[in-house]
């Protein structure tokens, strides 16, 4: 009995919100759009360089036809991405971001990186995976899903670990636990 | 107010006696810890005949499978989670430790992550001319850090022990202890530069303490020290390997350790293997050795491939050549081994 009256008290002392509340604007988070043109949501402002690919691009051409040209290196990209985003040890860490921006810098770091002569305009490894506290595990998830798009696409094993070994070296600014 | 008061301490005290009254509730302490494991799934119901022989021999590791991919806890750690790429924890050497089958490596066994424990098994047969090699052991990982290995080796004389006086079939048997400390780099990532390195000990105890004493050993047990630096170059699909070995071992430690007058040596083991895909990899590997007992004990060298058949099954065939043993020239022949993982 006393619990009855405790429970009808407790209810008739809510107050329900306004219909319509726009909760963003509440507690000040602004709504952010994706561009219509390139379907990226905009990020903070930073300096744009090859550089930030975080090494030196190969000079072979025969890399670049193992790898299927430039169109065979951002489909390889876009499928590691996809893969990613869909193997359970790592999704985790995609669902919150901006993959069809992923798609496009990753497509242009490894196309910088083989030699294909793409420019990179993504930001330098730090500072894209700084606060996201990926572990070496995280890592090999991502490169299995690599080599997995790479033999996919036909790409033959000696081919694969040259660009392996380009990317080895990041771990350190990739890695922070 | 005066009727919420007492609303609220009832409200309290019913919930409160719920939870005392049911030890059962579970709570995650802290809300960014990982997820408890879930149980461990029962192990797989025996498989029923299936046509190619390779699955069927496969068949029963797919129970281990599950129980590798989903991991256990145990306290902080995690316990078999696995995470590590395909052959980057090596395969088990005649004496237990990782490595590449007859030299060690600065790899750590088992298929743990930084923060997780791992174990792998092996069995190693050696076919030689005259002889017969027989070892299994079993291996514990821990993160990317320790390995704690342990293995039995039986070397059987065959026919050559009545020639050597010790009767036909007489086996040396050789129990090997070992630890590695990984102290720096990674075999796989960082400044292709930087190798990963490890030392580590090999404690080895022959279980033929008067028989190799009167071949003029010094000790039945001697304990090696190794220094190992290895690392995979990408850029060439090439995996390479040093390891210093500071060691008095006759035959590994089979025919006892040292002799008059001698004592520790350094020796070299050696390692370059080729990557031809994720899953397989060949060889080779040169291993030196003292000749304490005056018995002609020679280097030996392999010709190696291992195979991944799955994340935790790797074997390996192996061509051997390991001169004269015991002053019997000629001991070349065939190694295979088969390693579990987890
Ligand atoms: C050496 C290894 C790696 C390379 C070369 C690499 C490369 C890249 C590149 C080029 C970007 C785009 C940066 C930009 O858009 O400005 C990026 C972002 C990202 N990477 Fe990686 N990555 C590596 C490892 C990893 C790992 C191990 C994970 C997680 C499993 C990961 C998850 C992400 C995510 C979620 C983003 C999006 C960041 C954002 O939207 O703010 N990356 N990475």
């Amino acid at each position: 009995m006393l619990l009855v009256t405790c429970a009808a008290a407790l209810m008739l002392l809510q107050q329900a919100p306004a219909e319509g509340t726009d909760w963003d604007a509440e507690f000040g988070i602004a709504a952010k759009e994706r561009d219509p043109l390139t379907g990226e949501f905009p990020v903070a402002p930073y300096e744009q360089s090859n550089a930030n690919a975080g090494a030196a691009p190969y000079a072979s051409g025969a890399l670049v036809a193992a790898f299927g040209g430039r169109e065979g290196i951002v489909r390889i990209a876009a499928r590691t991405v996809e893969l990613s985003e869909a193997d359970p040890r790592i999704a985790a860490i995609f669902a919150s971001h901006d993959m069809v921006r992923l798609k496009r810098t990753l497509g242009e770091q490894l196309c910088y990186l083989i030699g294909a002569g793409c420019d990179y305009t993504g930001r330098d490894m730090r500072s894209a995976h700084a606060d996201m506290g990926l572990t070496k595990a995280d890592l090999n998830a991502l490169v299995e899903n690599l080599q997995a798009a790479m033999r996919e696409a036909g790409v033959p094993f000696a081919a694969q670990n040259r660009l392996l070994a380009k990317l080895a070296p990041m771990a350190r600014e990739v890695v922070t636990r | 107010m005066s009727i919420i008061a007492p609303c609220l301490a009832t409200l309290c005290s019913l919930l409160g006696d719920a939870a005392s009254a049911d030890p059962q509730i579970a709570y995650e302490p802290v809300i960014d810890a990982a997820p408890v494991a879930p149980p461990v799934a029962p192990p797989a119901p025996p498989a029923p005949p299936a046509p190619a022989a390779m699955e069927r021999a496969l068949a029963p590791l797919a129970g281990a499978s599950a129980l590798g991919d989903a991991g256990l806890r145990l306290g902080r750690a995690e316990l078999f989670k696995g995470g590590k790429l395909l052959l980057t924890n090596g395969v088990a050497t005649a004496e237990g430790s990782s490595g590449g089958g007859l030299a060690r490596w600065a790899t750590i066994g088992g298929r743990q992550m930084p923060g997780g424990i791992g174990a792998s098994l092996h069995a190693t047969a050696i076919e030689l001319a005259d002889y017969g090699w027989r070892s299994y052991g079993v291996l514990v990982g821990v993160g990317d850090r320790l390995e704690l290995s342990y293995a039995r080796a039986d070397f059987d004389t065959r026919k050559v022990g009545v020639l050597l006086g010790i009767g036909e079939g007489y086996a040396f048997n050789l129990d090997t202890f070992g630890a590695k400390l990984r102290l720096a780099g990674d075999l796989v990532y960082g400044a292709a530069a930087m190798p990963q390195i490890a030392i580590g000990i090999e404690h080895k105890r022959s279980r033929d303490g008067a028989l190799v004493r009167a071949l003029g050993a010094a000790a039945a047990s001697g304990t090696d020290v190794t220094l190992s630096a290895t690392k995979l170059l990408l850029g060439h699909s090439l995996l390479a390997n040093a390891t210093l070995r500071y060691t008095k071992a006759n035959e590994l430690g089979l025919l006892g350790f040292g002799a008059a007058g001698a004592g520790h040596e350094l020796h070299l083991e050696g390692s370059l293997a080729y990557q031809l895909s994720r899953r397989a990899v060949v060889g080779t590997e040169y291993r030196s050795k003292p000749d304490n007992l005056g018995l002609s004990e020679d280097d030996w060298i392999d010709l190696f491939a291992a195979y991944a058949l799955t994340r935790h099954l790797t074997v390996t065939a192996a061509y051997v050549d390991l001169g004269a043993i015991a002053t019997i020239p000629g001991q070349r022949g065939g190694f295979l081994s088969a390693q579990v993982a987890f």
